[in-house]
């Protein structure tokens, strides 16, 4: 076991599978010798050379269509998108053609693409640069989203995608990059749909994934000062999900708060709790609640962006309402 | 000109023609619904530039795609049987006439976005060069998609990285119904090239012999790893956008004009310069006809797919 950086942990991942897979290669912006803006694809411009780890101009729905375009004819690219917010550049690359590739053309070929990318709030970037989109790709059908916590989450789910046959959208978070966490040497993948209970406890779920599983462990140990066990559950991956964790969690505790940065309306967190809702209602001793991004954009000011996402607080008060239903 | 290759040439141009005008025929009768986006006038593009590549190099194609499908040598029974919706289509009737696709022919498929298959082009090609295989793509998109950002930004990505692509654009001189020259000032749209610094062509696109002649170097460039080029084809729609359109904006006296110019016109006027007599031309056009005969047939005969095993595959996704 080593302590590792989530970047570093990314980073590994992506030295190991080029070096297990000469089909895999990687592309986007600034990705060479800067090693990226956050520096994920550090080393690999030497090690590799500029015909695997490609820099690309500024032609974003263009180089995510490459990158799908390569994988269906056999070769496994990760595309590096810098923000998620520029997705919305690419969006019928990624939704009319990548998504529906292997569908339309009645399961003729995988199309083994990884679109690695990152969101969130947390540098004082405002509002084209700090968004939590992670509710459009969990919309689109053909489409898997995987949105790791830990370096060790990171490097494992990571390594799956680029082994993985069909389309896989990777966001990263800004402020998780110079999180540490142990990560084992060597070998070893995690499974797709396999939520993490990074907490176990009794009397409430709380279900999350991303930066905000941070923020949810610190709501548990306060909550534990309150005398409340709560479970917090990591999803790790949004598509596929892993609804038997979830409803078996549920019905242990009987009451259930869903946390995600991401605006509330049309999140993630809605979608989830209908589906408790439909398969685990007379589980529930409480209304669910959600405890999620503010319905705004993101203003620069630092105070004021803070508001923008659940806090600790928030997410204890939300608890508590859960609790006291 | 070797007469069999001409012949050859004939036999593709006229399976597309024919295929159409069953197709069309299809729909009236309304076993095909949806959209169809008939290639009639444009056979020649298909034809002759499919005919300077080898079956293992890539195509990929557009909406109105079927030309591209049948001159990259795909059974026209099962391209039927998908515009048809049948289990026994290309697709198992999950694409239709916009998404006709065949790997096993190396053709990424038809689109239903004008412009989308042209980054998708760019990848095949960037996956030859990882691949380091001597393979080509031939990328076909229309006068429409040359106003599409990713046309711009893909056809710049092929040049920087020197990809394989040869980029093929069909001037038919609509987009859906608006004029080509309301939408962009260029008198020929391979002038585009030199924004990107790579060569370009325009050529008479009615003509499949000077098709397959302008594609051939491009081609041999593209294989030395030398990068692409964009070819501008001119020619001229037969009918409105689709089978539903009746084309009422299409001048008359210029569409005449074009029509005397039919690709099948050019290439009987081929036939008859290489001496290839009259018998044999029928033998072709009998061919043909039995064909397309057998590929309506067997589209018609053919099964639904399934619901309940489509309900069953998407219970996994």
């Amino acid at each position: 076991m080593a302590r590792i950086k989530y970047r570093e942990a990314l980073n590994a991942a992506l030295r190991e599978e080029m070096e297990r897979d000469p089909l895999v290669f990687i592309i986007g912006e600034g990705i060479g010798k800067r090693g990226g803006s956050y520096k994920v694809t550090e080393n690999l411009l030497a090690q590799f050379g500029e015909d695997r780890v490609i820099e690309t101009p500024l032609s974003e729905a263009s180089f995510i269509g490459l990158g799908g375009g390569a994988a269906i004819a056999g070769t496994r690219p990760v595309v590096e998108m810098l923000f998620v917010d520029f997705m919305y550049l690419t969006m019928d690359q990624v939704a009319n053609q990548i998504a529906k590739y292997n569908f339309m053309t009645g399961g003729q070929t995988k199309v083994p693409v990884v679109i690695r990318t990152q969101g969130g709030i947390g540098n004082g970037l405002a509002g084209q640069h700090s968004q939590s989109l992670e509710a459009l790709f969990y919309h689109i059908p053909g489409l898997q989203v995987v949105m790791p916590s830990t370096p060790y989450d990171a490097k494992g789910l990571l390594k799956t995608a680029i082994r993985d046959d069909n389309p896989v959208i990777f966001i990263e978070h800004k402020q998780l990059y110079l999180t540490e966490g142990e990560v084992p040497e060597g070998e070893y993948l995690i499974p797709f749909g396999q939520a993490d209970i990074k907490r176990s406890g009794k009397d409430v779920t709380i279900l999350t994934y991303s930066y905000m599983t941070l923020e949810c462990l610190k709501a548990a140990e306060l909550l534990k000062e309150k005398g409340i066990d709560a479970e917090v559950i990591d999803l790790r991956t949004l598509v596929p999900l892993d609804e038997a964790c979830i409803l078996k969690s549920v019905e242990k505790t009987g009451r259930l708060v869903v946390v995600h940065e991401a605006w509330k309306r049309g999140g993630v967190g809605g979608d989830i709790i209908s589906m408790v809702n439909e398969k685990a209602f007379y589980s529930l001793e409480a209304p669910p609640v959600r405890v999620a991004g503010k319905n705004t954009t993101v203003p620069f000011n630092k105070n004021l962006e803070k508001l923008c996402v659940p806090s600790v607080d928030e997410i204890v008060a939300g608890v508590m309402e859960a609790i006291n239903g | 000109m070797d007469s069999n290759f001409l012949k050859q040439m004939y036999e593709t141009a006229l399976t597309i023609r024919r295929f159409e005008e069953a197709a069309i025929e299809q729909y009236r009768q309304g076993n095909i619904y949806g959209y169809l986006h008939p290639y009639l006038g444009e056979e020649a593009i298909a034809t002759g530039a499919i005919a300077a590549i080898n079956p293992d190099d890539y195509i990929v194609s557009t909406h109105r795609g079927h030309g591209h499908a049948i001159a990259k040598g795909h059974d026209v029974r099962l391209m039927m049987a998908e515009l048809l919706g049948k289990e026994t289509g290309y697709c198992r009737g999950r694409g239709g006439s916009m998404h006709v696709a065949n790997m096993k022919q190396f053709n990424l498929g038809a689109n239903g976005i004008v412009g989308g298959g042209i980054p998708l082009a760019t990848g095949a090609g960037m996956a030859i060069k990882q691949k380091k295989s001597s393979q080509v793509v031939l990328c076909f998109f229309s006068d429409g998609a040359v106003n599409n950002g990713v046309f711009h930004e893909s056809v710049n990505l092929a040049a920087i990285y020197h990809l394989p692509v040869v980029f093929i654009i069909e001037n038919n001189h609509y987009a859906a119904s608006t004029p080509v020259e309301n939408m962009n000032l260029l008198k020929d749209l391979s002038a585009h090239s030199a924004g990107y610094g790579i060569p370009g062509l325009s050529v008479d696109g009615n003509d499949a012999m000077k098709v397959y002649n302008a594609v051939i170097e491009p081609v041999k460039r593209a294989r030395s790893g030398a990068g692409p080029t964009l070819i501008e084809c001119k020619t001229y729609r037969h009918r409105g956008h689709h089978v539903n359109d009746p084309g009422a904006y299409m001048p008359q006296d210029i569409l005449a004009d074009w029509k005397s110019r039919d690709p099948l016109i050019v290439l009987r006027k081929h036939l008859a310069d290489a001496t290839v007599d009259a018998a044999e031309i029928k033998e072709i056009e009998t061919k043909v006809d039995t064909l397309i005969e057998e590929a309506v047939k067997f589209a018609v005969e053919s099964p639904e797919p399934s619901e309940a095993e489509f309900l069953n595959e998407i219970m996994a996704l």
